[in-house]
């Protein structure tokens, strides 16, 4: 009797759980994509076999999911960290990419021996990003200007500052391509163990980029629990009036966030910069790190540990993704699959409700 | 006579950069008026502008195509309705689904469709919305950039006065413009805010699909992935500079498209870099939000799910 007591209550325990409604809507998520390839004319098994396939059949492909998943677990990170604080950072996509710039020119430009090289190209991203933020936070604070709109402005400023920057003779590359010269093997965050053997395993595009987003996340989860800088975000974010009201500066705070917020955006760029492709290439179109950043954020439910399994999960869809052309699928059904998540978890907090009304009144 | 052919061609990029983001920014104001944030908008816009495409290139008649594309952007309204007014969704969750979700289909039906392509081919002029007071002006004049413009260019400046009209004048946009500031007030003197919610962010759909089919029938002349990138939270931060009103959300658009008329006159010249160059309408976004405009009310209930009670 006891026991049956029990095991109900971690029924209604499981019940209560978001990750259960994350992954029921998950599991949605593929169920449609199934549905659209079926009506496609293609065979969902096949297609989802070569995703599979395409990220855990060599260690090599997990590898590049990895490498993958790193940048935008950063700017998950971002913007999970600024839902906490109850605004939207939908600039990240702006953070990235100036980020990204100052790492690349002291990559370039600064040569210095391996470990400090990569720790200042670094600190340049978190710096440029953090200050790309917290020009939108100063607008936002001192003159009432929708951070929404201006982070919008910023990421297209951005872009093109991207593009200008590619193009100026110092940085550019000589001969190939439209791009930046490489930055310095110093600076590369890349690595080869030298056994011809291990390398061969790990496959050409080992880096160790994941370790600095698994550190950020454990850093960021640590300042929203543990410190009174997280608590006053929170504060904020839960209610920005009863905050003030209890003595917090909402506008400092929201100042703060939204700089941390770029600064892990900014990191996101160095990430992808070192841990990759050690230049930057001219763009044609936005690179979307920043929105698939606000998709991680969102699986994740702005936790920032979750924001590491939720970028990992669609680091490995985008790297399994580009495999599917091989079967001649459309890897746009990444894109359907993921918003499919994302809108069923829009809809979740509802459901659960009425799951849970419905135990309730038995 | 530089100077007169400088002006047309200014006019005439501005008239060409204007129209799908003001169909799609009065879109917005619907939406975020009646208190339902969409930033859904850009997703809807490109599904717009490849059904419109689609639809071109199937029955050949481009206005038939142009109402595809608006049904098409309806649709994803819809969606974000359901989840929104229904289910009480957040609203920007929401929206970020449709942003991935409507155009992953529209480049996914593009490749089943035509042969794997991520590009349609391209639309035949009987295809594309006609101009008005063709042939008037000879080819380059001043009067043909400034005048022989889009058809839907001159329609979307009239739609403006239309839902001016609605917004101010009429017992729905009172109505709409009541639910954005205070649902539950509306709700005790009777009205249907799930009514007016749903009606308002299903013409935001409406709106934007209209803005996405007039890039691929007007402006490009096909579908291409990077048809839209960007426009629709343009079109988001022109409702937001025009303070949420019709008449304002226009003012900005005009804005826009004349800085990138700007942006087009300056690049004829090879004296600076176009990146430089093309960052000349968001600066001035910037400048004259932080000069003249300064911070715009959100409507009060602007985001907040609203559940009627029971």
């Amino acid at each position: 009797m006891a026991n049956q007591e029990k095991k109900q209550s971690f029924g209604e325990k499981l019940l209560r759980t978001d990750v259960l409604y994350t992954l029921i809507c998950i599991v949605i998520g593929f169920i449609v994509g199934a549905i659209l390839l079926a009506l496609a004319g293609i065979s969902p098994a096949v297609a989802y076999g070569k995703l599979v396939d395409g990220v855990f059949s060599k260690p090599k492909y997990v590898v590049w999911s990895i490498v993958y998943a790193t940048p935008i677990i950063l700017t998950g990170l971002s913007v999970a960290f600024s839902f906490k604080t109850g605004v939207f950072n939908i600039g990240a996509e702006g953070q990235f990419v100036v980020g990204s710039l100052a790492a690349v020119c002291v990559g370039i430009f600064c040569p210095l021996p391996k470990p400090l090289h990569i720790l200042l190209c670094l600190l340049a991203a978190a710096v440029a990003g953090g200050l790309w933020s917290m020009l939108v936070a100063i607008l936002k604070v001192k003159r009432g200007i929708n951070e929404v709109l201006s982070f919008i402005m910023f990421n297209w400023i951005a872009y093109y500052l991207s593009n200008y920057v590619v193009n100026i003779g110092a940085v550019h590359k000589t001969g190939e391509g439209e791009a930046t010269k490489d930055i310095l093997e110093t600076a590369s965050m890349t690595f080869k163990t030298g056994n011809a053997a291990v390398d061969k395993f790990l496959g050409g595009g080992a880096s160790y980029s994941i370790v600095f987003a698994v550190l950020a996340a454990i850093i960021i989860a640590f300042i929203l629990d543990k410190t009174t800088l997280g608590y006053k975000l929170k504060a904020v974010g839960f209610n920005k009036h009863a905050a003030q009201y209890g003595g917090i500066n909402a506008n400092k705070e929201i100042l703060t966030a939204l700089t941390i917020s770029g600064m892990l955006a900014g990191l996101g760029g160095a990430c992808q910069l070192m841990g990759m492709g050690n230049r930057i290439s001219q763009f044609s179109s936005q690179e979307m790190y920043g929105f698939q950043g606000i998709t991680v954020a969102l699986i994740a439910s702005s936790n920032p540990i979750g924001c590491i399994f939720a970028g990992l999960f669609y680091g490995a869809m985008k790297y399994g993704g580009t495999k599917l052309s091989l079967v001649n699928a459309p890897n746009e059904i990444v894109n359907i699959i993921m918003g499919t998540i994302i809108f069923f978890i829009a809809i979740a907090p509802a459901l659960k409700k009425a799951i849970l009304k419905t135990r309730g009144g038995k | 006579m530089e100077f007169t052919k400088d002006l047309g061609l200014l006019i005439n990029a501005m008239m060409t950069y204007t129209p799908p983001l003001l169909l799609a920014a009065l879109g917005s104001c619907f939406s975020e008026r009646s208190g339902v944030i969409n930033i859904g908008i850009e997703g809807m816009m490109t599904i717009g502008a490849f059904v419109g495409a689609a639809t071109a290139l199937t029955f050949g008649n481009p206005w038939i195509a142009f109402l595809c594309g608006g049904l098409a952007g309806a649709l994803f309204g819809l969606l974000h309705a359901i989840a929104c007014i229904s289910y009480q969704a957040d609203q920007t969750i929401s929206g970020t689904a449709i942003n991935f979700l409507a155009p992953g289909l529209a480049v996914f039906l593009c490749k089943t469709f035509y042969d794997n392509s991520t590009d349609t081919p391209a639309l035949q002029p009987s295809m594309k919305l006609p101009k008005f007071f063709d042939g008037i002006f000879p080819v380059g004049s001043f009067g043909y950039n400034a005048i022989c413009n889009y058809s839907v260019a001159y329609l979307s400046i009239l739609l403006v006065l239309v839902i001016w009209f609605v917004f101010y004048k009429t017992k729905f946009g009172m109505r709409l413009r009541a639910c954005g500031e205070s649902p539950e007030a509306c709700d005790t003197l009777g009205i249907n805010v799930y009514g007016v919610r749903y009606v308002c962010v299903i013409l935001s759909g409406l709106l934007a699909g209209f803005g996405g089919a007039y890039v691929t029938l007007a402006t490009v002349s096909q579908f291409r992935p990077i048809v839209i990138v960007g426009q629709g939270f343009m079109a988001i931060a022109a409702v937001i500079f025009g303070k949420f009103k019709p008449q304002g959300a226009m003012w900005a658009c005009l804005l826009f498209g004349l800085c990138n008329g700007i942006k087009v006159l300056a690049s004829q010249g090879n004296a600076v870099s176009p990146n430089l160059i093309s960052m000349i309408p968001y600066v001035v976004t910037i400048l004259a939000l932080v000069l003249f405009v300064g911070a715009a009310r959100v409507p009060a209930a602007n985001g907040r799910p609203f559940e009627k009670a029971k």
